[in-house]
């Protein structure tokens, strides 16, 4: 996993501060009990933030510098969130030379974000991937699952928009 | 449950729920009057099984069968390419590549009608006969289903079921009628070896830990498959968790455990939420937890996920990740027998090694050593992957050749290209190349020509493809996953890999093959832990094999198999071009020009080597050198 330095603010509801509260109660004392804890962290709050991560050193005794240390380990954890929508630009050498750069920044000038970041209201993620093997349709995009390709400059932003406009 | 009389008498009454899908079962006892038991693996899912079972039950709703004709949702068949299946039952019949669409066509045409649905038959692919039972196809003939013997015909959601095929009875005979010692004495003469990769014998690790004095032991599954290509244990998981709880509670009581974890890979969610079931299914029914079936023995189990590292794999790096740590390893000895889980005796033992240990105890040891060779006893499970007809799940007996295999259980290479080699044991394994298609497979025999059983991954490779860059993107794996502890690992292989690259860039010396030989050896010698002491083995057994290969992309600047980028051009080829125009409209860059009904050109300079022109070409007239 990578460490990013922009750092979000943390915001959590009523019910994600319950039933973490609730998890860590009950692994307070189980041996080994930071690991289910940063997973039920992961799943709760959809990354690691550092308020957090305090929370678990306290009451389960552990260092922070301990977390820290597991949590960069696997690539499970994540220390930045990640948004609803994930946009993966493909920059293999096909989708490169077709104009994935392009389209690549536009996105990045539309969402104010650059590769690898997510948006404030944690709703979109940007990240430029290698090759996924789809060359004949150049240059492809994915978003979570679906795969957009052939797009131009234009068809990319239009791909863009139906997204903005969702919840 | 309170006792083993009980539990008989469960089985008995259940056996009615299953009777109808057993060959010799009386119609009397039949609860319903068809079932239809259909895949709900992790492969048949992807391809919509769900949808095709919920589709069932709406079909029957509308036409008043519900409650004659029952869906079992099952675990894996094993014919994961002709997913999704299903079959129907008392007859048997068996559907493949299922839509969610033909669910209708089941209902009204053979539930109703009386009559199989043509389409969804199964034609042998070389004799284009239809096939209509599953164990018919020459996917089965040589197969001998073991631990995976509930995959496919029971529920696994419903204890029940298992409990009706024999189910948690060796763990009620082992509690009530043996004594430690005679659980070992049995696997001893099964000669069970570990299914993981090592095949360490099962019941030494278990002695050691018994004799182990401590106030308390632990029992680990490790459930964190990772090598590329392999999905044995998670099939095993998703089609019979309970055979895999039941060994676990049986080691417990071998050794004097009280406590055992199932280690599991986060990325698995069926698995997961299978075992999650059956735990509570099994303590429900008093078969884990306090005084199990009133013998005064108690077993408890939970399950730890893992957070997405494939060294956790090995078992001192798994102990680490279930304490809470890096999964990092630890230098051995000591083994984890003697100091394991927070420096208490623990037994590791893997998925399919524990799947097998109920039916060991039930038939006796005597059934198991008639399967296997005479050092490797009983079946392994592989998955069948690469360039293979049937790719899919399959077991067979110690000492089946590799012919069989992919010839006769996986129905040969499609497409007419010849079998290259056959890549066993993920990264840490092996190739074993056409000559020696019939060598039996077993643990010894697989050291001996270079390659290693591994957990059973078996990934076929046919001419097209170049045995250095399947050396590549396996160490591309192991630097990735290296967790980077010790030096010869973390640095060696990223040096091996570089030296890997040069050569499939065509900037390789001769001088360079010698260093990579030797890098190899350092590290297989001085790496901690089986993941760098194994990591140089696919490139030290494709250059055994292959060394021609290697040396001709060094003196010659040539990819053989025309895979690696650098050293490939793509021409046409003037005489055999038609002028379709077909490859210049799918080429991403416009590298390719000329006039309709004319030969056409690739300009070199722009070529990208994507290879599309030649997937789209259908006059043969795209070559590649």
């Amino acid at each position: 996993m990578s460490v990013k330095e922009k750092v979000f603010d943390f915001i959590e509801t009523e019910s994600q501060h319950q039933e973490f509260e609730e998890c860590l109660n009950n692994l307070q004392g189980v041996q080994g009990g930071q690991m289910p804890a940063l997973q039920e962290a992961q799943r709760i709050y959809g990354y690691l933030p550092v308020e957090v991560l305090e929370r678990i050193s306290k009451k389960l005794d552990v260092p922070l510098e301990k977390l820290y240390s597991t949590a960069t380990f696997y690539s499970q954890f994540t220390f930045v969130p990640k948004g609803k929508y994930t946009i993966s630009v493909c920059m293999g050498t096909a989708c490169y030379v077709k104009g994935a750069g392009d389209i690549l920044d536009s996105y990045a000038t539309s969402l104010k974000i650059k590769p690898g970041e997510t948006t404030p209201d944690r709703k979109f993620t940007l990240e430029s991937v290698r090759c996924i093997g789809a060359c004949g349709l150049a240059p492809v995009i994915t978003v979570n699952e679906e795969v957009y390709g052939r797009l131009t400059k234009k068809k990319g932003d239009k791909v863009l928009v139906t997204y903005l406009n969702q919840e | 449950m309170k006792n083993w009389s009980e539990l008989k008498e469960l089985r008995d009454s259940y056996r009615q729920n299953v009777a109808i899908r057993l060959e010799d079962g009386t119609e009397s006892d039949f609860q319903y009057e068809k079932e239809i038991l259909v895949c709900a693996g992790t492969g048949c899912i992807s391809s919509k099984s769900g949808d095709v079972i919920q589709n069932l039950k709406d079909e029957l709703e509308k036409h008043g069968l519900a409650d004659k004709v029952r869906i079992v949702s099952t675990g894996c068949f094993g014919l994961c390419a002709q997913g999704p299946i299903a079959i129907v039952y008392p007859e048997g019949v068996f559907y493949h590549l299922v839509k969610p669409k033909d669910a209708k066509k089941i209902v009204e045409q053979h539930l109703i009608d009386g009559k199989p649905v043509e389409k969804l038959l199964y034609h042998d692919h070389k004799t284009k006969e239809v096939i209509n039972k599953l164990l018919d196809t020459p996917f089965y003939h040589k197969q001998k289903r073991l631990a995976l013997r509930n995959c496919g015909r029971i529920d696994p959601e419903r204890i029940e079921e298992y409990i009706a095929f024999d189910g948690y009875q060796a763990l009620a005979k082992v509690v009530n009628e043996y004594t430690p010692d005679d659980v070992l004495n049995d696997l001893k003469e099964s000669g069970l070896k570990g299914r993981g990769g090592a095949g360490f014998p099962t019941f030494m690790k278990w002695s050691f830990a018994k004799e182990s004095p401590s106030d308390q032991k632990y029992i680990i599954c490790n459930a964190d498959e990772g090598d590329p290509g392999a999905f044995m244990d998670r099939s095993v998981l998703e089609g019979d968790p309970h055979a895999v709880i039941e060994a676990m509670a049986i080691a417990g009581y071998t050794i004097g455990a009280n406590q055992g974890y199932v280690y599991v890979r986060a990325e698995y969610p069926i698995a997961v939420k299978r075992l999650r079931i059956g735990i509570e299914q099994a303590k429900a029914n008093g078969l884990l937890g306090k005084n199990i079936l009133g013998s005064g023995f108690d077993f408890d189990l939970d399950l730890k996920l893992g957070a997405g590292a494939f060294v956790c794999g090995e078992e001192t790096a798994l102990l680490e990740s279930i304490e809470g740590h890096r999964g990092e390893p630890r230098p051995r000895p000591p083994f984890p027998a003697v100091k394991g889980l927070f420096g208490k005796p623990t037994v590791v033992n893997n998925v399919e090694t524990y799947a097998n240990i109920p039916q060991i105890i039930l038939k006796g040891p005597e059934w198991f050593t008639e399967m296997g060779t005479e050092k490797s006893k009983g079946t392994k499970v592989f998955a069948l992957g690469g360039n293979i007809v049937n790719t899919g799940l399959v077991e067979v007996p110690m000492g089946t050749t590799l012919r069989e295999i992919v010839e006769d259980i996986g129905g040969g290479i499609p497409d007419g290209k010849q079998f290259k080699a056959a890549q066993t044991g993920g990264p840490s394994g092996g190739c074993i190349p056409v000559e020696h298609y019939d060598v039996p497979i077993d643990y010894d025999n697989l050291t001996e020509i270079g390659s290693m059983m591994g957990s059973g991954g078996l990934i076929v490779m046919d001419e097209a493809n170049c045995m250095v860059d399947i050396a590549k993107f396996f160490l591309e794996f192991t630097v990735e996953e290296s967790c980077g502890k010790c030096v010869p690992c973390r640095i060696g292989t990223k040096r091996l890999l570089e030296i890997l690259e040069k050569i499939t860039m065509g900037k390789a010396t001769m001088e360079d093959l010698d260093k990579m030989e030797e890098l190899c050896l350092h590290i297989q010698e001085n790496s901690l832990c089986g993941l760098g002491q194994t990591a140089p083995n696919p490139v030290l057994s494709t250059y055994h094999y292959f060394k021609e290969e290697y040396i001709a992309h060094v003196m010659e600047r040539r990819c053989p198999a025309g895979v690696c980028k650098n050293l490939i051009t793509y021409e046409i080829d003037e005489v055999a071009c038609t002028g379709c125009t077909a490859c210049a409209r799918r080429c991403p860059v416009d590298a390719i020009s000329g006039n309709v009904k004319e030969a056409h050109h690739i300009d070199q300079s722009l070529c990208i080597k994507c290879g599309q022109c030649l997937e789209a070409c259908r006059f043969h007239a795209v070559n590649v050198g």
